[in-house]
């Protein structure tokens, strides 16, 4: 560890905010494209889910069976 | 080998054959990920010594550097996915550069504001009109142009061509990015990371930042495999293997 104590490291010798806020927004940015991916995907999936339950049922129907 | 590598091409290309394969290289991918980035990013935080010039404000260089070195790499990629997409009008190009446009944009975005926020306490202002900031301005733009296109044209396959021109033109503006610094006089400084000769680093910062870089490389093929897998369920989602695939876990 280089610095001597936690308000050392947090002061970052007077450069404290520009280190910080640097690293805030990169981590902000970061963590918004993951939750984008991560909703992205469960879209998807919910969506074909559903269509294909959808026409599972719409096969199912009574008035569509195949069988005469 | 050429044989070996115009099958695997092949092989890639097919959708199914990308999510499978993906799907199990992605539970290792991650983890290693998330360690190796944290380990960078710690390390050139806490553990690194200070600049003799700087003091403690070029620690912003374990994620400026990465970022803007990632968004570069990601745009080359994202090329050469373009001009596979535009000769062979392979269908798994036209969604990797879908998938890598927005992170790649996040990136260069990240490398500007961080340089921004170094650039105050170091050279006194926060943006200049030069060279080598320019250019990555430009980058981002590029990297906007391709989303946006993409978003403007409804169907997948022509949006997918018209993103890939794009994307495939764009690459002269890496080239001015690298070169920028050696071409124009520049208030950026050189690079300090040397592929043929010694690096201008001490290794007690070389270290770190190497490490954070290769994070920053396996974060970005993460974020960009778990996207085109999305993409690539949405299109063939009329596909047999797909409702399969997504009928087995509920």
């Amino acid at each position: 560890m280089y610095f001597e104590s936690f308000a050392d490291f947090l002061e970052m010798g007077r450069h404290g905010f520009y280190v910080w806020t640097a690293y805030g927004v990169s981590l902000a940015l970061i963590v918004t494209n993951l939750v984008a991916m991560v909703h992205r995907r469960r879209q998807v999936r919910a969506e074909i889910r559903r269509a294909s339950r959808r026409e599972e049922a719409v096969e199912n129907h009574p008035r569509n069976e195949q069988s005469s | 080998m050429w044989n070996w590598l115009k099958k695997w091409y092949h092989k890639l290309g097919s959708p199914r054959y990308f999510y499978e394969i993906t799907g199990a290289w992605l539970p290792w991918v991650w983890p290693l990920a998330v360690l190796t980035l944290g380990a960078g990013l710690v390390w050139g935080l806490a553990f690194a010594p200070p600049d003799y010039q700087q003091g403690n404000s070029y620690r912003i260089i374990f994620i400026h550097v990465p970022a803007a070195s990632a968004a570069l790499l990601g745009y080359v990629a994202m090329g050469v996915a373009g001009l596979v997409a535009l000769v062979w009008r392979m269908k798994m190009a036209e969604i990797m550069i879908k998938a890598i446009a927005p992170f790649g944009a996040t990136l260069a975005a990240i490398a500007l504001i961080t340089g921004a926020i170094w650039g105050k306490p170091t050279w006194g202002t926060w943006w200049v009109w030069d060279a080598r900031l320019t250019s990555m301005l430009i980058l981002l733009f590029l990297y906007l142009g391709v989303i946006a296109l993409q978003n403007a044209i409804t169907d997948p396959r022509q949006a997918g061509r018209a993103a890939g021109l794009l994307a495939v033109v764009g690459v002269i503006n890496v080239v001015i990015v690298k070169y920028s610094v050696q071409w124009w006089n520049s208030l950026h400084q050189g690079s300090t990371i040397r592929m043929t000769e010694e690096s201008t680093m001490p290794p007690e910062m070389l270290t770190p930042l190497l490490i954070s870089m290769a994070g920053f490389y396996l974060l970005f093929a993460c974020i960009v495999l778990v996207n085109a897998r999305s993409e690539v369920l949405w299109r063939e989602r009329r596909a047999n293997w797909v409702r399969r695939e997504l009928s087995n876990v509920l």
